[in-house]
């Protein structure tokens, strides 16, 4: 198991796990096994498609972008006024699979063009770490 | 069947999304950046290094301020500006938050992994 540090300001959260790609994919992606580990969902694996998770102490407002059948997903992810996007990325390892889930905030008027917005606000971030870095 | 009741809270994204609309700016996060590297400045002296007019760079200004950002202090004709770095707190609350939030959800996902069909 490692966990990557290389971005505390952006969320990144990567796991070596001992499954085939294919698996951690259905997980990721069948409403029905969403809800056993995330939340209940009316999620599809169709690109554009509008959904919802549904938890108990609210809902999350998302929209599907990337769909690559089992090597990428993407969703926006907007609770409480604030736009993020997060990207699963499952690369195939000798044992099984490292899964990577980075999440990384952006402003709402920014979704049109999400994959510039991604690198602009991966800059922001690093912006944001210099700056922390210079005052401690 | 796990029942994983994660509560999120609820204070955890209104003050990031100010941040996040304020900062999103180039202009606007170079001169919050200046200011935190280089201490207090006037608006003039800010005006010089931005390549934008007076009034452009005052607006900016007026935006950091609302967002907490930025302080100002009158002194005479002159109005100093400085960094508030602590204004950033709420942000990286939010990645922190997220960060446990996530990391549970990997701890659910591995024990669903296991119970799941090959």
């Amino acid at each position: 198991m490692s966990e990557s540090q290389d971005e505390p300001l952006a969320v990144v959260v990567e796991r070596e796990l001992p499954h085939a790609p294919a698996k951690i994919w259905r997980a990721l992606t069948q409403p029905h096994l969403i809800k056993e580990w995330l939340m209940k969902t009316d999620f599809e694996p169709v690109s554009g498609h509008r959904f919802k998770f549904q938890g108990d102490w609210g809902a999350v407002d998302c929209q599907v972008k990337v769909v690559e059948t089992d090597k990428t997903l993407a969703y926006s992810w907007e609770a409480f006024g604030l736009q993020s996007l997060v990207t699963w990325t499952l690369t195939p390892t000798e044992s099984g699979t490292r899964l990577r889930m980075e999440q990384i905030g952006f402003r709402p008027d920014q979704q049109r063009a999400f994959e510039g917005a991604k690198q602009g606000w991966r800059n922001f971030f690093a912006g944001l770490e210099r700056v922390l870095a210079d005052l401690s | 069947m796990i029942h994983s009741r994660w509560v999120m809270n609820r204070s955890m994204s209104n003050a990031p999304d100010l941040l996040f609309k304020t900062l999103a700016e180039p202009t606007r996060r170079a001169i919050f950046e200046r200011l935190c590297r280089e201490g207090e400045q006037t608006v003039g002296a800010l005006t010089l290094e931005a390549g934008i007019s007076q009034p452009a760079v005052s607006k900016h200004l007026a935006v950091l301020k609302l967002a907490g950002l930025v302080r100002d202090r009158p002194e005479g004709r002159q109005t100093h500006y400085s960094a508030e770095p602590g204004a950033l707190a709420p942000l990286t609350r939010w990645a922190r938050q997220m960060d446990e939030y996530w990391r549970s959800r990997f701890d659910a996902l591995e024990d669903l992994l296991k119970r799941m069909d090959p």
